[in-house]
């Protein structure tokens, strides 16, 4: 074990990953913010959603300053409703990353098996599918993740739409960000199909699906990582997108984005802080994330080494 | 002769294109016996790939079987729809490709990839593939063999690769291996030695052999059978004795005086004149006739005899008669 941990410590992976600072610092980042949403609960000061923790007579607390009246002191300042900022961040952030995840994996599953198949089996079924990826590639992907949430939600019944917000939410961005994998996808399996093990492959006898799960999934899934890591950044900013546009997270269960739609409001009244630090978060958040995808695609990319 | 293993008779492969359909194999016939090797020869574009790709059903799109028929031990193969001929094909028949890079799965231990391949076609447990695999690794002259089948296709050389290719071609015992151009992406020092490890383990099994390669040298070394050819077509076949060194069709003489024999001595290399037409600008009547120095009047006009499995030795109106 022991060995096998240093030995991971010694590949050229690992290498070039302590020698990129801008990769560490962004790792480190994203670690301590998935760590610090991952254990909001541990972590946060206040449990923001439970009303009995609340003292409306802390609202407006400016931030690292006594309250004039109840003279509690809070880091990143309160909202209209007393709520400690910091801790409705780390609650927000479980959403966002919660959603960003899911969506990514959601997109990646359904883009990679479309781009598998588009690119193994070719000829009508590879052009539909791709030509479906090109028409949608034409809308916007915030357009089209609307517009299926929208869609979608019509669907819900109404007792259920809160409690599906988060899940229909994950549906949309997921079906907007499918594209890019199915087309990385598909390019790396028409290059891999042509190769001999491949043709040997099928010569032995082996059915296509299992020729493209045993043989050209794992030679495709290094650009896949990459672009799953750059689209995790877009899903968690489309996120906060839909939910600023008041489409997303239910007030309920509030992301980053509906924070950052709720301190909007206050902005002009001089309290700057409650849209203020739900915005930071979520710029270091996908700036971070964002930063470990470039460096993760110039380390899987043999051309730039 | 006990029965073939392989049996083509007058294969047509096409490809329609916008101007006209081209025969990239024209009526090409010949047999391989069980634990013979034929070499199959020619210049860049002869069709001996093709002829390869059509026994093995890899025929990309356009290109197709227009007529003819493929004999399997018996049975035809040419006709089979996509299921049943994987069944057949992935058992009988096992593929040495050119570049064993790209022959090997690079995510894949090697050991894993050969018993996998003989879980698909023996009905033997999972164990008894995995030392079924040290063995085919240790066949193939893989030292170490049973330390190594957790390792890894770029962790060996170009030439130990090779072996492994050839382990995995065998490892299921078809009973005809297609091997094209197997030395070509190897060094000069390490493609004696896989061609005499390809020759001695299809001797020892009894596998029929199909090697497609434009190296001489090989052809004269392992093979018993040659079959030259031309422009799609089959110029000669006959035992590689015979064809080295009474060459019956004009297009083997001169391939046989345009390669470089060191106790020839260092003179000026011999050439045929001229290049092979494309597909799709053959001349009327034999193909070869504007390079051939022996054209007459009717080799512009008739295409040379077809050769039938077992029948004439070259494709020519003038081919010197085989002396018996």
């Amino acid at each position: 074990m022991e060995s096998q941990l240093s030995r991971a410590w010694q590949s050229d992976f690992m290498w070039s990953f302590r020698r990129s600072p801008t990769a560490v610092v962004s790792f480190f980042v994203v670690l301590v913010l998935v760590l610090g949403a991952v254990f909001a609960p541990l972590v946060a000061p206040h449990n923001p959603f439970d009303p009995s923790s609340l003292n409306l007579m802390n609202g407006f607390s400016k931030p690292m300053q006594p309250n004039a009246f109840t003279g509690d002191a809070f880091w990143l300042g309160t909202d209209d409703q007393g709520r400690d900022v910091f801790s409705t961040i780390l609650y927000g952030m479980r959403i966002s990353l919660f959603v960003g995840f899911c969506a990514v994996l959601f997109a990646m599953v359904l883009g990679v098996t479309l781009g598998l198949i588009a690119g193994y089996s070719g000829g009508t079924v590879g052009t539909v599918i791709m030509r479906i990826a090109d028409v949608q590639l034409t809308f916007p992907a915030i357009l089209v993740a609307m517009l299926i949430f929208g869609i979608a939600k019509g669907f819900t019944p109404v007792h259920l739409r809160d409690q599906m917000a988060i899940w229909v939410l994950i549906f949309a961005i997921g079906l907007s960000d499918w594209v890019q994998f199915a087309r990385v996808v598909r390019g790396a399996t028409l290059v891999e199909r042509k190769k001999d093990y491949v043709q040997a492959a099928s010569l032995n006898g082996r059915k296509a699906v299992g020729i493209m799960l045993r043989h050209i999934l794992p030679n495709v899934l290094g650009p896949v990582l990459v672009i799953a890591t750059i689209s995790l950044a877009l899903a968690i900013i489309a996120e906060a997108t839909l939910s600023f546009l008041g489409v997303g997270a239910p007030p309920t269960q509030p992301s980053l984005g509906t924070l950052i739609r709720i301190g909007q409001g206050f902005l002009f009244s001089g309290e700057w802080w409650i849209l203020f630090f739900p915005a930071v978060t979520l710029l270091v958040l996908a700036l971070s994330v964002n930063l470990l995808g470039d460096w993760l695609r110039d380390v899987l990319n043999p051309r730039l080494r | 002769m006990a029965e073939a293993v392989l049996s083509i008779r007058e294969l047509v492969v096409e490809i329609p294109t916008r101007h006209a359909v081209l025969r990239p194999v024209d009526r090409v016939s010949f047999d391989i016996a069980p634990g013979e090797i034929l070499g199959v020869v020619g210049e860049s574009g002869a069709g001996k790939s093709m002829t390869g790709n059509a026994v093995i059903g890899l025929l990309d799109r356009p290109a197709h079987i227009a007529s003819g028929e493929i004999l399997l031990n018996g049975t035809r193969i040419d006709n089979l729809t996509k299921d049943r001929l994987r069944r057949v094909r992935g058992k009988q028949i096992g593929m040495v490709f050119q570049d064993p890079l790209t022959s090997l799965n690079p995510l894949l231990p090697i050991g894993e990839q050969i018993a996998e391949t003989i879980l698909e076609h023996l009905p033997v447990s999972r164990a008894e593939a995995e030392s079924r695999a040290v063995a085919a690794l240790e066949e193939v002259g893989i030292p170490a063999a049973a330390a190594r089948i957790g390792s890894y296709p770029h962790e060996f050389s170009g030439g130990m690769r090779q072996r492994v290719v050839i382990a995995l071609a065998l490892c299921a015992e078809p009973a005809l291996v297609i091997a094209d151009e197997p030395t070509t992406a190897l060094d000069v020092s390490v493609q004696a030695q896989i061609i005499a490890l390809l020759k001695q383990l299809c001797r020892e099994r009894g596998t029929a052999v199909m090697l497609v390669t434009h190296d001489m040298g090989v052809i004269a070394e392992a093979v018993d059978r040659v079959a030259v050819m031309y422009a799609g077509r089959l110029a000669e076949i006959g035992a590689v004795r015979d064809v080295l060194t009474r060459p019956a069709h004009p297009y083997t003489t001169g391939l046989m005086a345009s390669t470089p024999l060191a106790s020839k001595g260092l003179k000026r290399l011999n050439q045929i004149p001229g290049a092979m037409p494309p597909l799709s600008r053959l001349p009327e009547g034999c193909a070869f006739h504007p390079r051939c120095p022996q054209a007459a009047e009717r080799c512009r006009k008739e295409p040379g005899p077809t050769l039938a499995a077992g029948g004439g030795r070259a494709a020519c109106w003038f081919a010197r008669e085989p002396v018996a």
